[in-house]
């Protein structure tokens, strides 16, 4: 039997010439020690092999188009065999690909891999990076329901804040001058043809580098690259302790990159695939569009930062991104490589990280936005039930000041609680907040009647904290 | 010496170095394989590009839509229209469904506000008891009118044309993101 293969293999080589090269690449030396730290490219790659498995899969069924891509998803979740199966994979695989994109970032900053003479390892990481956030937003958008039609309204209106190619951008990207099915279809080509191919052929360059200049090997502190030395030195150590990377390095990729799947397929069976919200009927305004997950830091971002500079924000981070990712090869990309030895690149990367999960938090907890759902403060929290207090808490209630200040745990956190407000403002203060207005609060002085105001700012103004405390040591008393 | 042994004497030599001039046969066959693998580049890339980005080529599409007869609507009052844009493709169906909020002003004037939010385009609610637009995603608030009361809006809400024509209220459709 071996007999009969090694014979094929030898006409195959003699034919093609091509099994001696894949068997040269499978054998290449690795370092000896890089271990456990060096299996997310592979990660990244396998979750990629079940993406193009599922999308294709999925293309077979779904329609591109404005007036029934929804329906085709609907349909194909709630009808076709593995349909909600393929959706689901499909989701946790575009999820695995961005957290293993991030993981492999970090590891090789922190490895200082990036420097020479793999600068350009790095940079075209950076552009697969990129690429890989471009195809999941892309993905999102072809759900196709209310969030996606949203989503690319709220991502035009940022692109319109660019001086002078503002709309010109808005027009790329809705392909026109609204959300229509011309976005849609542009979206589609994009999502399942453009962006795949430049993803396929930048990781197959990317993976070129890898095989051409070797694996980094993990580093040793106090030993720092030299551009005259550092390829002699690899050589040595290839020499010394190189390992094949078939199958001593490759098991461990085999093994990390099963789990991956595995997990891929618990989250798909756990959670299943995304919901299939309302559909994208841009005349339903109760809509609260947010990107998935992996953009909700940016969201928050977006929320927090100050209204005076944002036009100048959402302009400038996107660059100051791709340029701070473009930069540590052009800033060093020699020296040392050992993160005990790189007190900065350390700082960088727990700065970096703990941002985004902090914006992460926020962006879920949302308390920028407005409550329309705020149920209104109940009479016992009122604290009257005739008289100007119980008029003022009906004007509150009604006129719309709920969905942003709350009282007792009702309503919208977007404002400062009014829970004690009695004891922080006077009278007066509390007429001209109302009247006037403040930075994000409306000026109230044409849209209530002076006795609204006065009955609401009567109210507003028996708001003091030892009246809570008392009832509810009265209904301890009571109990 | 006989004259013989002379060479006869030539004439100065006229003959043209073409290469010079033009060029030899290897860099002609140079530029023949790149001259036509750039038509080949150019024949194949223009249509394909020019269809796909063609929405810069074709005039920005316009509608005037019948939103209902003016009496429906109640001096003061802002309320939702419906209506279907009809400046997409033919294929949009759902999503060329549209709401407008539409406030009669006076006897015979309208506005009529998009929804979205100029901020970053979420679309806002009008909240008849505060009489106030407000906008979901970051709290930005706009009065009746549509100008901003307050939050992060940098501009009044997008008004789409508005006129009454035979007893009816009509509203022009047309781009709206890209104006604002």
């Amino acid at each position: 039997m071996a007999k009969v293969i090694d014979k094929a293999l030898e006409w195959l080589q003699d034919r093609t010439g091509l099994v001696q090269p894949i068997i040269h690449m499978m054998l290449h030396p690795v370092p000896g020690k890089s271990t456990w730290a060096y299996v997310f490219g592979t990660a990244i790659m396998t979750s990629f092999v079940v993406q193009l498995a599922s999308g294709v899969a999925l293309t077979t069924m779904y329609v591109p188009s404005g007036g029934e891509a929804w329906e085709s998803i609907k349909w194909m979740t709630e009808n076709v065999p593995f349909g909600a199966w393929l959706r689901a994979t499909h989701y946790y695989g575009a999820s695995a690909m961005i957290i293993f994109v991030g993981a492999h970032a970090i590891r090789t900053f922190l490895f200082g891999s990036f420097k020479f003479p793999r600068e350009l390892n790095w940079i075209s990481g950076v552009f697969l990076l990129f690429l890989t956030v471009a195809i999941a937003f892309t993905g999102q958008v072809l759900r196709w329901d209310q969030t996606a039609v949203w989503t690319v309204a709220v991502g035009a209106e940022q692109a319109l804040r660019a001086p002078i190619v503002g709309k010109t951008l808005v027009r790329v990207l809705c392909s026109g001058d609204n959300v229509t099915g011309a976005s849609l279809s542009h979206f589609f080509a994009m999502h399942v043809f453009i962006f795949p191919l430049l993803l396929i052929a930048l990781i197959a360059f990317h993976v070129w580098l890898v095989l051409h200049h070797g694996i980094s090997e993990p580093p040793t502190p106090g030993k720092p690259v030299n551009r005259e030395t550092y390829r002699d030195e690899y050589k040595e150590l290839l020499k010394r302790e190189g390992k094949p990377f078939w199958p001593d390095a490759a098991w461990r990729d085999a093994v990390f990159s099963t789990i991956v799947v595995l997990g891929i397929c618990a989250c798909a069976l756990h959670f299943g695939p995304p919901a299939i919200e309302n559909p994208p009927d841009p005349s339903l305004v109760n809509a609260e569009p947010k990107p998935d997950w992996y953009l909700t830091w940016y969201f928050a971002l977006l929320a927090l930062v100050p209204a005076q500079i944002e036009d100048w924000f959402i302009l400038i981070f996107p660059v100051f991104l791709v340029v701070g990712l473009l930069a540590p090869p052009f800033l060093s990309n020699t020296g040392e490589r050992s993160a005990s030895r790189r007190p900065w690149a350390v700082a960088i990367v727990v700065v970096v990280v703990g941002s985004v999960l902090a914006l992460w938090r926020e962006g879920i907890n949302e308390y920028w936005t407005p409550r329309f759902e705020a149920k209104p403060v109940p009479k016992q929290d009122i604290g009257a039930t005739a008289g100007p207090v119980a008029e003022g808490g009906k004007v509150f209630n009604d006129r719309g000041c709920l969905f942003c200040h709350s009282i007792d745990g009702h309503g919208g956190r977007r404002g400062p609680d009014l829970s004690d407000v009695g004891e922080r403002l006077t009278h007066d203060q509390l007429t001209i907040r109302i009247v006037n207005g403040g930075v994000n609060m409306p000026a109230y002085a044409g849209n209530i009647s002076p006795k609204e105001l006065e009955s609401v700012v009567k109210f507003l103004e028996s708001r003091r904290p030892h009246q809570t405390v008392i009832e509810s040591s009265n209904n301890t008393q009571a109990k | 010496m006989c004259c013989s042994d002379q060479p006869p004497k030539e004439e100065p030599k006229v003959s043209i170095d073409w290469s010079k001039i033009l060029v030899d046969r290897a860099e002609f066959l140079k530029l023949v394989a790149l001259g036509c693998s750039g038509l080949i580049g150019l024949i194949v890339a223009i249509p394909g590009i020019g269809f796909a980005f063609g929405y810069f080529l074709v005039p920005k599409r316009e509608d005037w839509i019948k939103v209902g007869p003016i009496e429906h609507y109640e001096v003061g009052n802002t309320v939702a229209v419906n209506f279907t844009d009809t400046t997409g493709t033919p294929w949009d169906g759902v999503c060329a469904k549209r709401v407008a909020w539409l406030r009669r002003i006076d006897h015979s004037n309208f506005q009529a506000f998009a929804v979205n939010c100029t901020h970053l385009g979420c679309p806002v609610r009008w909240e008849p008891g505060a009489a106030l637009f407000m906008c979901p995603c970051h709290g930005g608030v706009y009065y009746s009118d549509g100008t901003v009361a307050g939050g992060p809006p940098p501009r009044p809400l997008h008004q789409y044309p508005t006129r009454v024509a035979n007893g009816q209220v009509e509203i022009k459709v047309g781009p709206v993101l890209t104006e604002g």
